[in-house]
């Protein structure tokens, strides 16, 4: 059938030019003149800040979005003999080994790396720090003062009898906040000590979900989610930035956030930028690494990501000191000890708590 | 037959080995201990067994939901029954992330069966099953009722007339020639259910995970793709499996039955008993299918003043540089795009299926079409990374990647509705052109073009609504200067915030009435016989 040989002409011709034209979208650019940022979907920045640099350095910055902050770096590491972009931002301390130990990065200090308070600076050049945030409990105001109940101050308070069932928190071996509560109470009760505190968690009637979005906006009853779906459990493991959230992102704003953070029970992430391995535009990587750790970056992000700057003298916005304070004294980890225990933490984790 | 093969073999069979074979390959030689030593672990046995018996559960309450609504669609005549079927069919092409939050209101605390019973199914396997009755009642209503719509009813009464009673006549008649229907039906609902994802994810909590589940855990989390790559060969098996019998009824179904136009067979519901299912059929679907739905929408409009709606109009810079409501556009402009790919590719395959000629190697293809419907997107989107990474062919950053993968899920969907329509054209018209001189293009034309050209609509239609609501694909290559519907829903629900959860069930719920809208206007366009969706 002489027709379908025509068909398959036009088909042909058609799927070649389709993908012709999305490939043009970089080609027809001078290669060097575009520095390619790959990141995990939590990537915002501001549109001005971000043109800013492009017209300062004469770099265009392309975003390449892979996934949650777990697909983005296996994704990574897939493709690192033939990277998709130049930069990669968003690995963090859970998850730094696994990106470290498959050669993901080349090695560049970026300026102003002089600038990055010194708890947060790395060994080596391979990465650079660029912001921090903490995962922590937080509790439904309301729910507390209609129950006349203290709010929780501690991983030892939530093994108490008058917090039964109160508490709902995320699967550690797929939501990386529930693996943030998970090598906090590692690091606060030892190896040892944590799967003996998760049996009396347990006992007390923790609720673990899938992941935050389960938690957050469905069973957890001081979100705005929650609330709609009547949501019975107080507390919830989320990040310490979630209380300014909740007041920016409503309309109208209330005076104080309906959401509080129990300080006692923060893990600290740290997310990392690196210059990718194969980069083809190494020196555009360079300039973007740079950026990140201005001032005018790091002053951007807290009200894009949520998260809070690593360099001396960025401020936080008013709101985030106003309705969430960053945590007095997280829980922390070296990555290498997260690398060497994680899988196994997270099997006994599992077979503990799940089964 | 060459282009459609290409297609698949290119944006589907590489990609996915290539990416089963980065997991098998360790050191350049090929691991094949490792299927043995993953399918030793207990945990591995036992989501293969919660995979199996919840499908098998799930396919058995589909069909005795959606068996009696079948019936009803096909044989009653009621007001509003265009609008209810399209209503019906909205939940199947929907991406889970957005209904599993509103399934949840359903059965979950405060839900209704809460509210009424105090009765809870959240995390519990019941949540499950009927989330998949939710999805597939669609699958069974439109499949066996199409059928069942244009089996002539006289035969059935000329068995009464001979003496047989009502059960005995139905049991003979009509059963035997529906059963190959039922069949394609439940298999079809077995597959959706044995590859479910976002409904295990969402409803079943941590404790029940499907194989896909298992899939996308150890490749995506854990980074196991060993591990990974052994469970998608097995997935592969028992979809190929799934599919050849599918494929087989099929085949039997379009043999010899004597069919009327559907539209003569219904008629007004008559006796009490009549009645007495028609209003069980609706309350059913009042309370599984619109209920969720509805919720949705409420919460959608639990602002003053339309205020997610408006709130979507404006880039706050945070969770998106572009207004959500951009979305809208992206996602319209991906499934235009999709679905043309997925016409050409389906339209050219199923033309190739129907040719007299076709051998036993060209009817296999016709199953092979259906393999994606069956392979983790997850695997597929790793695969697309690694497989289509060097030019002329490196799409990874490409705008068409995202019409190509969720072409690949409307494909099957064109090619079941255009198949039986084009096997009905008759060839000596074809042929009767031929002689009189016409180009086998102006016979294309002249011939088959104005027969097929409804179901080339329907077909059309049904990829494209698949298209705007497929998630899975599209969330892992979708660029954040242009997200789709359901990937700017899943990321609105990843935030915080009063308003980020609201503009997340605003956008949920035009995602919703634009799918209705596409099947309603399908609906206006049912032709005889048009395939099995």
């Amino acid at each position: 059938m002489n027709n379908k040989k025509f068909l398959a002409a036009v088909v042909g011709l058609g799927l070649v030019t389709l993908s012709a034209c999305g490939s043009s979208d970089e080609g027809s650019k001078s290669e060097s003149k575009t520095v390619t940022l790959v990141s995990h979907n939590s990537w915002a920045v501001s549109k001005s800040v971000l043109a800013a640099f492009e017209k300062e350095s004469g770099y265009k910055v392309k975003v390449l979005e892979d996934g949650d902050a777990g697909q983005a770096v296996n994704k990574a590491i897939l493709t690192k003999d033939n990277p998709q972009g130049d930069v990669f931002f968003g690995v963090d301390n859970t998850l730094l080994s696994r990106a470290l130990d498959n050669g993901l990065f080349q090695s560049y200090e970026a300026k102003g790396a002089g600038t990055i308070k010194a708890g947060y600076r790395v060994d080596g050049d391979k990465v650079t720090p660029i912001d921090t945030g903490d995962i922590c409990l937080n509790y439904d105001k309301a729910w507390f003062t209609e129950h006349k109940l203290k709010p929780p101050t501690s991983y030892d308070d939530l093994i108490k009898p008058a917090y039964k069932n109160l508490l709902v928190t995320e699967n550690a071996s797929t939501s990386s906040p529930g693996l943030g509560f998970l090598l906090g109470t590692a690091a606060k009760y030892g190896d040892d000590g944590w799967q003996d505190y998760w049996t009396k968690l347990k006992a007390n009637g923790v609720k673990v979900v899938d992941g935050w979005e389960q938690a957050y906006n469905e069973e957890f009853s001081g979100s705005a989610g929650g609330k709609k779906a009547k949501a019975d459990r107080p507390l919830v493991v989320s990040y310490a930035s979630s209380p300014p959230a909740e007041v920016i992102y409503a309309d109208p704003k209330p005076s104080t956030a309906p959401t509080g953070v129990v300080d006692g029970t923060c893990f600290r992430q740290v997310e990392y930028a690196g210059l990718l391995n194969n980069a083809k535009n190494s020196e555009g990587g360079k300039a973007l690494l740079d950026f990140l750790l201005t001032k005018k970056f790091q002053e951007d992000m807290p009200l894009n990501m949520f998260v809070y700057p690593v360099v001396e003298g960025a401020a936080v916005p008013a709101e985030f000191t106003q309705y969430g304070p960053a945590a007095k004294d997280p829980e922390t980890m070296d990555p290498a000890k997260i690398a060497d225990n994680r899988d196994d933490w997270v099997k006994s984790w599992t077979s503990l708590v799940l089964k | 037959m060459a282009v459609p093969v290409a297609f698949f073999a290119l944006f589907f069979a590489w990609p996915v080995a290539a990416i089963v074979a980065r997991g098998l390959k360790a050191d350049g030689s090929w691991q094949f201990g490792r299927i043995a030593d993953v399918l030793a672990q207990s945990d591995i046995r036992h989501v293969l067994w919660f995979t199996t018996w919840q499908a098998l559960a799930s396919t058995a309450l589909t069909l005795a939901v959606a068996l009696p609504g079948a019936y009803v669609f096909a044989r009653y005549d009621f007001p509003g029954k265009q609008i209810l079927r399209a209503v019906v069919t909205v939940p199947f092409v929907l991406p889970t992330v957005v209904v599993g939050t509103a399934f949840l209101a359903l059965v979950g605390r405060g839900g209704l069966l809460d509210e009424l019973w105090g009765v809870r199914l959240d995390t519990t396997v019941w949540a499950i099953l009927l989330a998949h009755v939710f999805f597939n009642y669609a699958v069974v209503v439109r499949t066996v009722g199409g059928l069942w719509g244009q089996l002539d009813p006289r035969q059935e009464e000329a068995a009464r007339m001979l003496g047989a009673s009502s059960w005995r006549a139905w049991r003979k008649v009509t059963l035997p020639a529906l059963a190959p229907a039922v069949a394609a039906a439940a298999l079809m609902v077995f597959l959706f259910t044995f590859t479910s994802f976002g409904v295990v994810q969402i409803l079943g909590g941590p404790t029940f995970s499907t194989l896909e589940v298992e899939i996308y855990r150890q490749t995506s989390e854990i980074f196991d793709l060993g591990t990974a790559a052994v469970l998608t060969l097995v997935q592969f098996v028992a979809v190929g499996g799934i599919l050849a019998v599918h494929a087989w009824t099929v085949r039997r179904r379009e043999s010899v039955l004597r069919l009327v136009a559907p539209g003569t067979t219904a008629r007004r519901p008559r006796r009490v008993g009549q009645w007495a299912l028609l209003a069980g059929v609706l309350v059913t679907i009042a309370v599984l299918l619109v209920l969720p739905l509805a919720v949705l929408v409420q919460r959608s409009l639990d602002a003053p003043d339309f205020g997610y709606y408006r709130a979507l109009t404006s880039a706050d810079g945070g969770v998106f540089l572009v207004p959500p409501i951009e979305a809208i556009g992206n996602s319209l402009e991906y499934a235009v795009a999709a679905t043309a790919i997925a016409v050409l590719i389906g339209g050219l395959a199923a033309a190739a299926l129907t040719r007299r000629d076709a051998g036993r190697f060209v009817r296999g293809f016709d199953a092979l079409l259906m393999l994606p419907l069956g392979v983790s997107a997850v695997t597929v989107g790793f695969g697309f990374l690694i497989a289509l990474d060097e030019p002329p062919l490196d799409l990874r950053a490409s705008w068409i990647l995202v019409p190509l993968a969720q072409a690949l899920v409307g494909v099957p969907f064109v090619v079941r509705t255009m198949l039986p329509v084009l096997r009905a054209v008759d060839q000596r018209l074809r042929e009767a052109a031929a002689v009189l001189g016409a180009s086998p293009w102006r016979v294309w034309r002249e011939v088959d073009l104005p027969l097929v050209r409804r179901a080339l609509l329907i077909a059309a239609g049904f990829a494209f609504a698949v298209s705007l609501g497929e998630f899975g694909a599209t969330v892992f290559i979708a660029r954040p200067d242009n997200p789709t519907l359901p990937v700017a829903v899943a990321r609105l629900l990843g935030r915080a915030g009063d308003l980020n959860y609201g503009q997340a069930m605003a956008l949920s719920t035009i995602l919703m009435v634009v799918c209705a809208v596409a099947l309603l206007v399908l609906e206006r366009l049912r032709t005889d016989r048009t395939g099995e969706f």
